[in-house]
């Protein structure tokens, strides 16, 4: 039993007492911004990068695991109490959640979404525990020929799968892969991108480029949307949940987690599908139909359960692959490189007591998270009260803190200013902000193993083709990229069938697209808005 | 002539708008309620949701009263928005419900009610909860 010994010694690590301490500040925070929407798990990763250079990487990477869970955590509380999502991945939850919430039963579902939670994260993490080693165990027979095509398929897969509209992926794809050209070609010395300013020589920090995006762009959205009618939450007591609850969310649960983890493991993955589909399902194998839109438990439980899970599922491509499918794992993706950490197949053998102290503080956190979550759930909803301008200023103190501290030189704080004003026009247009990020930290890497494969084949690109699985990635990258076109075209020939046949709840247009807060950039992160998916 | 009332769903605000109520059956003017928010933070207790201000507005409709029921979100805070309301209608009373405040409390947020009162052109009837 390696992966045992292995486990147990990553839980000997992350157990000792200064690890334990940032378990239980990553997962505070990951809930703080979790609950607030607009602020999310990877810009709170993106902010602390800096701050954390000074730390062993361990004890790093268990703060961010802690945040990145607790995000989920928290995102469930502000969509059932206040029918805002506060995180795109919580979107299903507020269907039910608010329903229940408003018939005098937010207690429950409180109840049903931390345990749910706790339920699908364990799940999901022995699940990450085993898969990772065997994904890895096959990875490290993949060329990089495989590899570049597996990396086309990831940013394809998110750009075009996920969001509501193509072109707009496909733009901020651009933009992102422009941005992370910028610099010094490492093959040639040839300098791109650089407009002759020496200091762009370098390339644009990930730090700074994320930051910028993240918080920067945030701050200048909401400074610019800053007045609203305000809200009022749901007052509610300690969660529990009766016997008849518990008959009914245990299935959803289980049900969830199954969605959950091999949407996030995908390269399209992202938790706002399997939470979709979970929702689905849960409403056709109901024992009460008729509660659905009207707060039906199993609409909550089994949501909440797929989207950790799915948080699970993203760690295994992200550890075993260095291939990051959400914008947290690309941020913590980056993080690994500041550290001096390579990503990749490799990560396990060279890092092992990092990899696996990191899996063990995900249990240690999914249990913190329960503790925490559920006799507190109500005092977290009151960080909604404080007023934004104070949030935002202190944010963009980090934000500036961070971006100069990483290279100390003034010319990164214009970096900030100008791609913050990119990040706010993005939020303006409805460009989605992952296809992005995943731009700028995949962009060098698939340039690498392009100019590998063809170093290899001396320039000829048939060697892109000279790996069986590269071929098949190949055949399933344009089957994803013609599919839309397809589907259309049978829909157009047999009108009555597809519109019968395809169950669309119109529900989830509710929270999001109602009067609540339709301007909430929670969708511009990664928009749920599912459509028909080949999934490789 | 309109007699002003600052509204919160609170138990001093409740009372204020009942004193408010009285005041202007008595003189028979009109009642202009105000409940404001500056509208900065994403929740606020003190600002009445839909279902507080429909029931409001019946109370005030049953009682034969004529009224105005207004929810400014500009940014302001409270005070101002009350003395505003005063001052565009000249009105000829004030109304505002008072909390029991600690000192230091009031050093660091400071007080609607005592600026009100302090600069309203009119009389300013306080009153406090049940």
């Amino acid at each position: 039993m390696d992966v045992w010994s292995s486990l147990m010694d990553g839980f000997a690590t992350a157990l000792t007492p200064m690890n334990f301490l940032y378990a239980v500040i990553g997962v505070l925070l990951g809930t703080a911004v979790g609950v607030l929407p607009g602020l999310g798990p990877a810009m709170t990763v993106a902010l602390l990068l800096p701050v954390t250079y000074a730390l062993e990487p361990t004890s790093a990477f268990i703060m961010f695991a802690g945040i990145y869970y607790g995000g989920m955590y928290g995102g469930s509380t502000t969509s059932i109490l206040l029918n805002t999502p506060g995180e795109s991945s919580s979107v299903v939850t507020a269907i039910e959640g608010n329903k229940m919430a408003k018939a005098g039963r937010a207690a429950q579902a409180l109840a049903t979404a931390a345990i749910g939670s706790f339920v699908a994260g364990t799940i999901g993490t022995a699940l990450l525990a085993v898969c990772a080693p065997v994904v890895v165990e096959f990875a490290v027979s993949l060329g990089a020929p495989s590899y570049f095509s597996i990396m086309v398929l990831a940013l394809l897969a998110v750009t075009a799968v996920l969001g509501s509209s193509r072109l707009r992926g496909f733009a901020s794809l651009g933009l992102g892969l422009a941005i992370g050209l910028v610099g010094l070609d490492v093959v040639t010395g040839q300098a791109r991108l650089t407009f002759g300013v020496p200091l762009l020589a370098d390339g644009l920090d990930i730090v700074v480029v994320a930051v910028a995006i993240f918080a920067v762009g945030e701050a200048l959205w909401v400074a610019a949307h800053l007045r609203r009618n305000p809200l009022q939450i749901i007052p509610v007591g300690r969660p529990w949940m009766g016997k008849q609850d518990w008959k009914r969310s245990w299935k959803p649960w289980l049900r969830g987690t199954a969605y959950g983890f091999p949407f996030g493991a995908l390269p399209a993955g992202g938790a706002e599908i399997p939470t979709f589909l979970s929702y689905v399902t849960e409403k056709r194998l109901s024992k009460h139909p008729e509660e659905f839109g009207k707060g039906a438990i199993e609409g909550v439980a089994g949501p909440e359960a797929a989207n950790n899970a799915a948080a699970a599922g993203t760690l295994t491509p992200m550890l075993a692959l260095g291939l990051p499918t959400n914008a947290t794992a690309a941020v913590m993706l980056a993080a690994f490189t500041s550290y001096g950490i390579q990503p990749g197949p490799q990560l396990f053998s060279s890092q092992g007591p990092l990899v696996w102290a990191l899996i063990a503080s995900l249990f240690i956190g999914n249990l913190l998270l329960l503790l925490i979550n559920l006799p507190l759930a109500p005092m977290w909803a009151k960080l909604l009260q404080i007023p934004r301008p104070y949030l935002y200023a202190g944010i963009l103190f980090f934000a500036t803190l961070g971006a100069y501290s990483v290279n100390l030189q003034a010319f990164d704080l214009v970096l900030l200013l100008a791609l913050g004003a990119l990040g706010f026009m993005m939020r303006r247009f409805g460009l989605p902000v992952l296809p992005l990020i995943l731009g700028v930290i995949l962009g060098p890497r698939i340039e690498k193993q392009l100019r590998q494969t063809l170093q290899l084949s001396a320039g000829d690109p048939a060697g892109l083709f000279s790996e069986p699985i590269a071929v098949v990635i190949y055949i399933i990258v344009a089957i994803i990229l013609v599919w839309p076109f397809i589907f259309k075209l049978i829909r157009r020939n047999r009108p009555a069938l597809a519109t019968g046949g395809v169950a669309t709840p119109s529900a989830p247009e509710a929270p999001s697209g109602s009067s609540a807060h339709p301007d909430l950039p929670v969708h511009s992160e990664s928009s749920a808005r599912p459509e028909k998916k080949e999934t490789p | 002539m309109t007699i002003v009332v600052g509204y919160v769903p609170t138990p001093e605000g409740e009372a204020a708008l009942t004193q408010a109520i009285h005041e202007a059956r008595k003189s028979n003017t009109r009642l202009l309620v105000i409940n404001s928010s500056k509208g900065d933070a994403l929740v606020d207790n003190r600002y009445a949701q839909d279902s507080d201000i429909q029931s409001i507005e019946d109370r005030l409709a049953t009682q034969g009263i004529d009224h105005v029921i207004k929810q400014p979100v500009r940014g302001h805070d409270a005070a101002a928005e009350v003395l505003d309301a005063a001052e565009e209608n000249n009105a000829e009373l004030i109304v505002i419900g008072l909390r029991r405040r600690t000192p230091v409390g009031k050093l660091i947020m400071g007080s609607v009610s005592q600026r009100i009162l302090l600069e309203a052109d009119c009389p300013v009837l306080a009153v406090k909860a049940g």
